[in-house]
């Protein structure tokens, strides 16, 4: 199954090797290596909370990792001086989950946004340019249109059109299909598979949208707790023997992640626990005193 | 001792907090120069910022002349001083009225729309993703904004005074009886240009710089959540306020100090 697992592969456009990084106390990642492989599409998967996007943040050199590295394309993401890493991330596209459009302009200037930003195009061009990427994702009709006049499955068609405006070598899609309703999901679903083969892109997709993601990936990694806990393709993890992809998979409520969230007291004690006191400060003011604000 | 804890804890925070904001205005400051080949940028933003804050800063300089006016008379009127009410209207708005005031009033209007814009903008992540974009939103977004406020500031000033000594003009002459001519050629006789005009100019300069930067620094540098942009967009209006009264009383100490 692990046949490319931690060794890094010439085929690869990104590799993350022995990755560890931590938000206060907590390990988002613990030591993990992953790899990306041209061409395909790879999905990340795991519950909310286990740092999925802050994995693409790392890749995209917005975060850096406490150890380990980062390869994309050959090159070590968080050792670029700034303008190296800025052109690096000229050839990234990412879609946020929210689609990050800017609100002030409307969806036509959204999507001639890099394209002027980076290039000396002439108009006439620029706009041959935006409607070809419009008409990609089905919205050339909706480019009068503001962003807060867009649903969301529009949003993120038209950052997604955005994204790929400077033909860029990879995609990175954060919870591409989370709170779509079943028809933008189709839509975002075939979107996906076919930009990647048409335009012959990198694609990497964080989500735990299991059925969507496991329909189009090519390759799928379940993280949590910070560790890698399957990989493979999509029939493989399937099929997988492991309890914890089993619940994930299956969304089963309880198993190896517990149903309920670990409590100090049993339920009985807790239940039958009762402050002696009517009137106690603990009471009053709950449990802690209020804690001191500043003037402003 | 939790005194002690609780005044360490702060002060470190204020002194990181000052770092973050000197870090910020190096780079803000460094942008300039790619904002400066593309100003309809800048004009875009002078729209937002100076352009609508007209009305305010118009009703506001006429109240604040005829009140002048008003109470300029009361005063002078008591020495046989009437004449000059146009000397005192003029040399209060041009010196000082003008320049805080109109400070004041765009701290409220333009630096909290600033600090509430960029906040948001960083909540709906549109600064990250524009830093995926290969855009840096300090030389696309802060300069521009940067720039416009400053430049705008002494204008809204000028606009600020010129009206107010309309204004006081409306009421002495108009109302109680002051001569027009003695209220003009007295005026014109005992402000000066360097030393009222031009300190009141650099006074707006410092405040356009100050204030802009705050609200551009809170924005940029808010919790990105609901309560954290409107936190950000309160400390932007005190800030600021503080700010600009305390320069004032450098500047003016500066500026007037040795006669």
């Amino acid at each position: 199954m692990d046949n490319r697992g931690h060794h890094p592969n010439q085929n690869s456009l990104v590799s993350v090797h022995n990755l560890t990084f931590s938000r206060g106390e907590k390990k988002i990642f613990d030591n993990i290596s992953l790899e990306f492989e041209r061409g395909k599409i790879t999905a990340i998967m795991g519950p909310s909370g286990t740092g999925k996007t802050t994995l693409l943040k790392l890749i995209g050199g917005q975060l850096f990792p406490e150890n380990g590295n980062i390869m994309v394309n050959g090159r070590d993401v968080h050792h670029l001086k700034r303008d190296e890493l800025y052109t690096l991330r000229k050839r990234m596209g990412m879609l946020f989950q929210s689609g990050a459009l800017l609100t002030g302009m409307n969806v036509y200037d959204n999507v001639a946004f890099p394209l002027r930003e980076h290039t000396h195009l002439p108009e006439s061009m620029i706009r041959s340019l935006v409607l070809m990427k419009l008409e990609a994702v089905g919205l050339r009709g909706a480019r009068d249109l503001m962003p807060n006049e867009l649903s969301g499955g529009m949003a993120r068609r038209v950052a997604l059109a955005r994204a790929i405006a400077l033909d860029p070598m990879m995609i990175m899609y954060d919870e591409p299909f989370t709170g779509q309703d079943p028809i933008s999901m189709g839509a975002l679903v075939l979107l996906i598979k076919s930009l990647n083969t048409t335009l012959g892109l990198t694609s990497i997709i964080v989500s735990h949208d299991v059925y969507e993601t496991a329909a189009i990936a090519d390759y799928i990694y379940v993280l949590s707790e910070g560790k890698v806990v399957g990989q493979g393709t999509p029939q493989e993890i399937k099929e997988s023997s492991s309890e914890w992809v089993q619940q994930f998979m299956n969304g089963a409520a309880d198993g190896p992640v517990h149903f309920h969230y670990p409590a100090k007291e049993k339920y009985m004690d807790d239940l039958l626990h009762c402050d002696k006191s009517l009137f106690s400060r603990k009471r009053l003011f709950g449990e802690k005193p209020a804690k001191r604000r500043r003037y402003s | 001792m939790e005194f002690f804890r609780y005044l360490g804890a702060n002060t470190r925070e204020s002194f990181t907090k000052l770092g973050r904001g000197s870090y910020f205005l190096i780079g803000m400051l460094a942008g300039i120069s790619s904002v400066l080949v593309r100003p309809h940028l800048i004009l875009k933003q002078m729209h937002s910022v100076g352009v609508l804050s007209f009305l305010i800063i118009f009703i506001s300089g006429l109240f604040v002349g005829m009140v002048l006016g008003l109470q300029g008379f009361y005063i002078l009127s008591r020495f046989g001083a009437e004449e000059t009410l146009g000397v005192m209207v003029a040399a209060s708005l041009v010196r000082e009225l003008g320049p805080v005031v109109s400070a004041l009033l765009f701290a409220g209007r333009a630096g909290s729309a600033l600090t509430a814009e960029i906040g948001l903008m960083k909540a709906t992540e549109q600064l990250s993703g524009m830093e995926m974009m290969a855009i840096d939103p300090i030389k696309r977004i802060i300069s521009p904004r940067f720039l416009a406020g400053f430049l705008s500031m002494p204008l809204l000033a000028a606009l600020f005074s010129a009206v107010g000594i309309m204004g006081g003009q409306i009421v002495g002459c108009g109302l109680l009886g002051v001569d027009d001519g003695a209220y003009w050629s007295q005026m014109n006789a005992a402000i000066d240009f360097q030393k009222d005009i031009i300190n009141g100019v650099i006074k707006s300069l410092v405040f356009g710089f100050i204030t802009t930067w705050i609200a551009l620094f809170e924005g940029y540098d808010a919790v990105p959540t609901a309560e954290g942009v409107s936190r950000a967009t309160t400390r932007t209006v005190v800030n600021s306020a503080f700010s600009i009264l305390g320069l004032d009383f450098i500047l003016t100490a500066l500026m007037f100090g040795d006669n």
